[in-house]
């Protein structure tokens, strides 16, 4: 399904400031898994995902989607196999656009636009639908300004909108950080349901170690650009906050190590 | 003397030249509001639409074609100014002070090395003419109505859309698989192509095209989407206006700019301190929203702090 090879990052080369975010970073999905990924600030989890995403060129290492390589492709050709929902709810939607329009734009992801109507009719059945199924009552705003809703209202659409054509992979990004905690429990629910609904293949980053565990099928910990643990199967479900936390401390501790290295 | 019957009399001239400048101002609209890019080409492609009109109504050209050409001149322009910043990463603003430069220099050639070129309504059948004010407004009109309907449609269909998305959130619009690239060139030409027509629109109705006719459209289109939006925008219209409606309203901001320098000439005040005059009413109008802003944030925090 998603295959990365040996993928390196490095931000300002050749500068004081010169970052290596991915390290030969491998990993290799299959189809339907549904992959939490951990890791402290910095590890590299956005680049990861950026990356996958095409928001700029890497700069060594293949990206290859059911058998196509897309290391050269630009981020909007791409966008026709990936979903994708941002940590900032401003992110995924266009403010000066009305929900249903903000909905047409994603369900013609992929394909050409033309001189036809923006939004048909048609397809409003389908939007109302689909928005009454979140159960948060925008079926009935669906002519509102995007930019009116609230953070929780626009990650649940932005869900949406990355899931209305079906994509080969779904990208999310702390998409539940900025929201409240019983707001970003519902986002999470809705989440599950689109993803199991649709049975699409997911890489969900999180700082919350419960919903890392209880979400997916599959866990994967990042540190300093590449994956140093990978869960799944029997191993995931027996998974404990304990053992991830004390993963945790074991990379912290060499990073006090080097700290004191570095100071000595 | 200010005789007010001289005002009464300039008042028609007024409303047709101020229709000019507001089709001007749709063009405008585009790359400002819609695209969210403040594109300096249009001083350059304002007069560009001029010569290129003049140059081929001269040499026998039916007015209607020759303003079709001066569309696809004004056109080219955008594309120029889209081309130098989605590929060579020049910022928009520069971009379009380049193109704008370079225009000076092309519609010099364009009207043979002269800086003005007259065309006379007695001669060549024109669209519209300051000799005939009541038809020229008509004809405004008639662009006004048939260009606004075309921009309400085209902006309402899956191309208009992506380009209206691009403008609001290009992040989102990548996301959802847009060219952002291709719809910012796709929407300065669109918009250079509007003010190319309404500058062949100008030259007609003064009867020559000018090198400086454009100076300073930039500001007039400005003023003339701040001044119909503050009312179009304004709590008792915007619930019952649609995007058809608020088009509507940029033309009479156009309208509305150009009455009140026609009070400005009849006072008597110096024309040459038009401009200054101009500037500080779009500095103005663009203040007005964010002082306002901060006001109410001043009032809140106040407030705040009296709660707590
Ligand atoms: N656009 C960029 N320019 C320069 N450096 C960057 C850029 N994006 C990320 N980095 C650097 O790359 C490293 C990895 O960043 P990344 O955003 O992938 O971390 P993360 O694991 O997502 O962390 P967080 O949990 O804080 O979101 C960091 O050191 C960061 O400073
Ligand atoms: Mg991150």
């Amino acid at each position: 399904m998603l295959e990365l090879k040996k993928v390196t990052k490095v931000f300002n080369p050749g500068t004081v400031n010169e970052r290596v975010a991915l390290k030969d970073l491998s990993l290799s999905l299959g189809d339907g898994e549904f992959v939490t990924v951990i890791g402290g600030n910095g590890a590299g989890k956005s680049t990861m995902l950026n990356a996958i995403a095409g928001t700029w060129p890497v700069d060594g290492g293949s990206i290859v989607i059911d058998g196509e390589d897309i290391t050269s492709l630009p981020e909007h050709r791409r966008a026709s196999f990936i979903g994708r929902v941002f940590q900032d709810p401003m992110m995924g939607t266009a403010p000066n656009m009305q929900l249903e329009e903000n909905l047409a734009l994603a369900y013609r992801r992929g394909q050409r636009r033309g001189l036809g109507w923006g939004v048909t009719k048609a397809e409003r059945e389908i939007y109302r639908e689909k928005l009454r199924e979140l159960g948060l009552g925008l079926e009935d705003r669906m002519t509102a300004k995007m930019g009116l809703l609230s953070g929780g209202q626009r990650q649940a659409v932005t869900l949406l909108m990355a899931s209305l054509r079906r994509p080969k992979l779904l990208l999310l990004d702390e998409h539940t950080a900025a929201l409240d905690p019983a707001t970003a429990a519902t986002v999470l629910e809705i989440s599950q349901r689109i993803v199991e609904e649709n049975d699409l293949t997911t890489l969900m980053i999180t700082h919350n170690m419960s919903d890392a565990i209880k979400y997916g099928n599959r866990l994967i910990m990042m540190d300093q650009g590449s994956i140093i643990l990978d869960i799944s199967g029997e191993d995931k479900k027996k998974l404990t906050k304990r053992d991830l936390l004390m993963q945790f401390a074991a990379v912290a501790g060499r990073q006090e190590e080097t700290d004191s290295v570095l100071l000595s | 003397m200010l005789s007010p019957l001289n005002l009464l009399k300039n008042i028609p001239g007024g409303v047709a030249q101020g229709l000019i400048w507001g089709i001007m101002a749709l063009g405008v609209y585009i790359t400002f509001r819609l695209l969210d890019v403040a594109d300096l080409t249009v001083d350059g492609s304002f007069a560009t639409g001029g010569a290129v009109t003049v140059m081929l109504i001269t040499s026998g050209t039916p007015a209607p074609l020759a303003v079709l050409a001066a569309v696809a001149a004004g056109m080219l322009a955008g594309l120029c100014t889209g081309l130098l910043h989605t590929r060579f990463g020049i910022p928009a603003i520069l971009s379009g002070i380049l193109t704008q430069l370079a225009l000076y220099s092309i519609n010099l050639r364009i009207m043979g090395m002269a800086s003005n070129r007259a065309v006379s309504v007695d001669r060549y059948p024109l669209l519209l003419s300051s000799r005939y004010v009541t038809p020229a407004i008509i004809s405004g009109a008639a662009v006004v109505l048939v260009l606004v309907s075309a921009m309400y449609w085209y902006f309402g269909t899956e191309q208009g859309s992506a380009l209206r998305a691009t403008g609001s959130n290009p992040n989102m619009s990548r996301a959802q698989g847009i060219n952002i690239d291709a719809m910012k060139v796709l929407g300065l030409a669109l918009s250079n192509g509007v003010v190319a027509l309404a500058g062949g629109l100008m030259a007609q109705y003064q009867g020559f095209a000018d090198i400086n006719m454009g100076r300073g459209a930039i500001v007039i289109g400005l003023a003339a989407i701040i001044i119909g939006e503050s009312v179009s925008d304004s709590r008792l219209l915007s619930r019952w206006l649609n995007f058809f409606g608020k088009l509507c309203f940029v033309v009479l901001g156009g309208v509305a700019y150009y009455l009140v320098v026609v009070v400005v000439l009849w006072l008597r005040l110096n024309s040459n301190d038009l401009k200054l005059f101009t500037a500080i009413i779009v500095a103005a109008f663009l203040a007005i929203p964010y002082l306002r802003g901060r006001a109410r944030q001043g009032r809140r925090r106040v407030k705040g702090e009296r709660d707590a």
